[in-house]
């Protein structure tokens, strides 16, 4: 009953549900095989293709948590993915080089970071609504990273930037352990600071936590920024994967997928108490419903109504509401015989309370 | 009165929230035409109780018969049907709708199927009208005091088909003038028949208005009575359980300061378009007690004093020093702290932990980089959950769970957190029981003889009277007098607040 009670349980409960439908449906799903001393699998494929999402789903929990929203990441990843290919690709580098793909990465990154910190300050100095704030991205980034790519699909054979995407640290994918590292990362900032504390009293209260003396706008600002850099990092190892930099395709609709991935996660996008944790799940999840669709031959004509209506089932199962409406349909049947009116649990008070 | 058959009848009425009995099988009626009063302690379980008589709650037992008729309610929709209508302690109207809006939500008047503006405005004008309101029907409550929001949701629960009105808690942010309305409102209502429960901590009153008392003790049923059978000591001695504490009164700071003395003194405050020109000296140890009436810019005052609204014009210096106080930080770091009369929308964060919410202006002001330990906040808060004996005494249970009292507590405990120099306090008692009131009191007191300047606002002028060593005198954001609380007793400081400004005789 403890376990149930936890906050994690129905997320975690949906993701493992997920992957037992598909190990039923075929069990080649749960498969993996070692090859070189590395291990191969639709399972290892989800933990090494979730990297993008991962990176960019970590930011928007810091944003949402403080009551915004951040839409322009896909734009962001697209911009970044264009810097870091531009560089690489330009006539006077070594597109082999590891120093230039590392200084390209660290341009592309700080591009992404400067983004971020613009829609910050739309946002925390401004005061402009995060949706619009945000939007104003959305829409030019693209543009941006087009003109950085002279409008063009830029492409390179650059074999420490395929690493990125396609490398095996050990026995599992470079790109798991990108992600790994940042959940870690933020985590720890997050968590072993009062940064996370600060960050759910303002998004749960803005006026009252000004009033107790909170930097919010600091605070939210450094959200937007969070979002803006990982994006910046999802940017490169999308840009990797593909080997090119498309400004169309990077991260396309990639707000929407890291924003489901948040509230699957168990974060309210009323803003307030965030879970890293949660949001983990929540992108395994979405991973792995996309790799289902893939697996399960799903025609592509019909994929997106497959996937929203198990995203509609995956957030049925996780709905208090719901819960309770199991629980009294189930204690109505126990009870047929016997009372009437059974009487109904703390929860349902405590929910209709509020 | 009809004693022969009560209005509604709660029996056996028990509501648990996990390991909290909130009530325990309390009985309680109300008879039609009479106003009832519910008395307890800060987290009696008295809204509790007005829940599982709305529907806001289903109780784990017991039985409600409403005119003679067993009834389980499924929701408040089901008991205003039933013609029981409720104003919740926590106000809760949506502040970017208008006031009509507001008044009207869920029965707007329609014409041909469009909801007919005009007419909602007319007739929500005619409903404010009856209440003695004169309010632009169109202009959005948010923009209004809590004052207004609390009329103007006593207004949506009585444009219905009345047969039980709850009020709980209305008059906390009323003063005389409004209290005296909604009194008429309420013996008008009586006339008609309906049963009006009344829960207030002022004990005058409910000696004013009402016929019969219920009172309740840690969630159980001590009693009902009629008012003119119990004498307020009794009263209190039941809802206590105790004698009430005495308030203690201690020496004074009586002689008018002047700047060189103070701890603060601010100099032509100006602030919007409430404050003009104001000057005010504290010193340290000194409590200063502001009275007004309402709109009189007590609030308006203590923000610009402390940072929370930047003053357009106007000088304060601390110990001497001209500084800015434009942000609530600044102000912070200068120990200079507000504790606002408005709780649930700028003072407490209700889906943080008791812990959680005192620790937080302390970790603000330490920064994100030099985060308390988990057990030291813990400690911080156990502690001032004993100094203020705050219930429940589970540091970890979010605070949007607290009777509202004990919210009131906590949000002063984060502020003595931060061993503050200088705090206003906006109404720290409104809500407040009769005994932790006292306590509260007492503490301002001890917190002046420990050398914090403390600024005191209440719209009891007899509180103000009891804790400032000197009184402000506010009128239409002027500071027209300040008074020695030993020159003045409470009707003479009732006429230098309310009088209207004379040419200087
Ligand atoms: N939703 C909830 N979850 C858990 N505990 C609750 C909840 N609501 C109330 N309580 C607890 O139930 C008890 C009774 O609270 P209630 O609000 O009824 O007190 P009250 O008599 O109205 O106090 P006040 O005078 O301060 O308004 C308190 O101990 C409170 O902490
Ligand atoms: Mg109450």
């Amino acid at each position: 009953m403890r376990l149930v009670k936890h906050r994690l349980f129905w997320p975690a409960a949906a993701l493992v549900t997920l992957l037992i439908v598909n190990v039923v449906a075929n069990p080649n799903f749960a498969r993996i095989t070692v090859r070189d001393g590395q291990l191969y699998g639709a399972l290892i494929d989800i933990l090494r293709q979730s990297a993008p999402l991962m990176l960019v789903a970590l930011g928007m929990t810091l944003v949402i948590a403080t009551r915004g929203i951040d839409l322009s990441v896909g734009a962001v990843m697209a911009v970044s993915g264009a810097v870091a290919l531009t560089i690489i690709d330009s006539p006077s580098s070594n597109p082999n080089s590891l120093g230039t793909v590392l200084i390209a990465i660290v341009v592309a990154v700080l591009v992404a970071l400067v983004l971020g910190a613009w829609n910050g300050f739309l946002v925390s100095v401004l005061g402009i609504q995060p949706i619009i704030a945000t939007l104003v991205l959305m829409l030019a980034g693209r543009g941006a990273a087009l003109l950085i790519t002279d409008g063009f699909i830029t492409t390179v054979n650059s074999d420490p930037l395929s690493f990125i995407a396609s490398g095996y640290l050990l026995i599992l994918p470079f790109a798991f352990f990108v992600w790994l590292a940042f959940v870690i990362i933020v985590g720890v900032i997050e968590r072993r600071t009062a940064l996370g504390m600060l960050t759910e009293a303002v998004g749960i209260n803005p006026e009252a936590s000004r009033l107790a003396g909170v930097r919010s706008r600091g605070i939210i600002w450094t959200a937007y920024i969070a979002s803006g850099t990982l994006a910046g990092i999802a940017g490169v190892i999308y840009a990797a994967n593909i080997k090119a930099a498309d400004a169309n395709a990077a991260g396309y609709l990639i707000e929407l997928y890291a924003i489901l991935a948040v509230v699957l996660g168990g974060t309210s996008l009323m803003g307030g108490k965030f879970s890293i944790a949660g949001t983990v799940i929540g992108v395994l999840t979405v991973q792995a419903l996309d790799s289902t669709i893939l697996f399960l031959g799903v025609p592509p004509a019909q994929s997106p109504v497959f996937f929203a209506v198990v995203v509609i089932l995956v957030v049925l199962v996780q709905s208090p509401r719901v819960h309770r409406w199991g629980r009294s349909v189930g204690a109505r049947f126990r009870h047929s015989d016997g009372e009437a009116d059974a009487p109904s649990s703390p929860e349902r008070q405590k929910e209709v309370a509020r | 009165m009809d004693e022969a058959r009560p209005l509604v009848e709660l029996t056996g009425t028990t509501v648990r929230f996990g390991a909290t009995v909130a009530l325990d099988h309390v009985d309680f009626r109300m008879f039609p035409g009479e106003v009832h009063s519910l008395m307890g302690e800060n987290g009696a379980g008295k809204s509790t109780l007005i829940k599982a008589l709305t529907g806001a709650l289903t109780p784990d037992a017991g039985t409600l018969i409403l005119d003679g008729e067993a009834r389980a309610f499924h929701g408040p929709h089901d008991a205003q049907e039933a013609g029981i209508s409720t104003v919740y302690q926590e106000i809760d109207l949506l502040p970017n709708l208008s006031i009509a809006e507001n008044i009207l939500l869920g029965r707007e008047p329609r014409r041909l199927g469009m909801i007919d503006g005009r007419a909602m405005r007319e007739r929500a004008r005619v409903i404010l009208h009856d209440l003695g309101l004169d309010l632009d029907p169109a202009a959005p409550l948010g923009t209004h005091s809590l004052a207004v929001q609390q009329l103007v949701a006593i207004a949506r629960a009585i444009s219905r088909d009345l047969k039980v009105l709850v009020l709980d808690e209305p008059t906390s942010s009323l003063d005389l003038d409004e209290v005296a309305e909604l009194f008429r409102v309420i013996r008008d209502l009586k006339e008609r028949g309906v049963a009006i429960l009344f829960v207030s901590h002022f004990l005058d009153q409910v000696y004013e208005i009402c016929d019969r008392i219920t009172v309740l003790r840690d969630g159980a049923l001590v009693g009902e009575y009629l008012t003119t059978e119990l004498l307020r000591i009794d009263l209190v001695q039941k809802m206590l359980g105790r004698e009430a504490s005495f308030f203690k009164a201690r020496e004074r700071v009586e002689e008018a300061i002047g700047s060189e003395v103070a701890f603060l003194s601010a100099r032509d405050l100006s602030s919007g378009a409430g404050i003009v020109g104001a000057n005010v000296d504290v010193a340290e140890g000194e409590v200063l007690g502001l009275a007004g009436l309402l709109g009189s810019g007590r609030t308006e005052l203590a923000r610009a004093l402390t940072g929370v609204d930047r003053p357009d014009a106007g000088i304060i210096r601390i110990e001497g020093e001209a500084h800015a106080l434009d942000t609530p930080r600044q102000a912070l770091s200068l120990g200079v702290v507000y504790s606002s009369e408005n709780r649930r929308s700028e003072g407490l964060v209700g889906d943080m932990s008791i812990a959680e919410n005192i620790a937080l202006a302390l970790q603000a002001q330490r920064g994100a980089l030099r985060p308390l330990s988990a057990t030291k906040v813990r400690e911080l808060a156990t502690s001032w959950v004993e100094a203020l004996d705050i219930r429940p005494a589970d540091v970890d249970v979010p605070v949007r769970n607290l009777s509202g009292g004990n919210q009131q507590k906590v949000m002063l405990a984060r502020l003595l957190a931060i061993s503050p120099r200088f705090i206003v306090l906006d109404e720290p008692t409104r809500g407040i029981d009769v005994g932790a009131k006292v306590e509260i009191q007492n503490l301002v007191g001890e917190m002046a003889d420990n050398g914090l300047s403390v600024v005191f606002i209440s719209a009891e002028l007899e509180e103000v009277l009891r804790v400032g060593d000197r009184v402000a005198i506010l009128r239409d954001g002027h500071i027209v007098e300040t008074v020695a609380s030993a020159d003045v007793d409470v009707d003479s400081l009732m006429a230098l607040v309310a009088r209207p400004d004379l040419p200087e005789a």
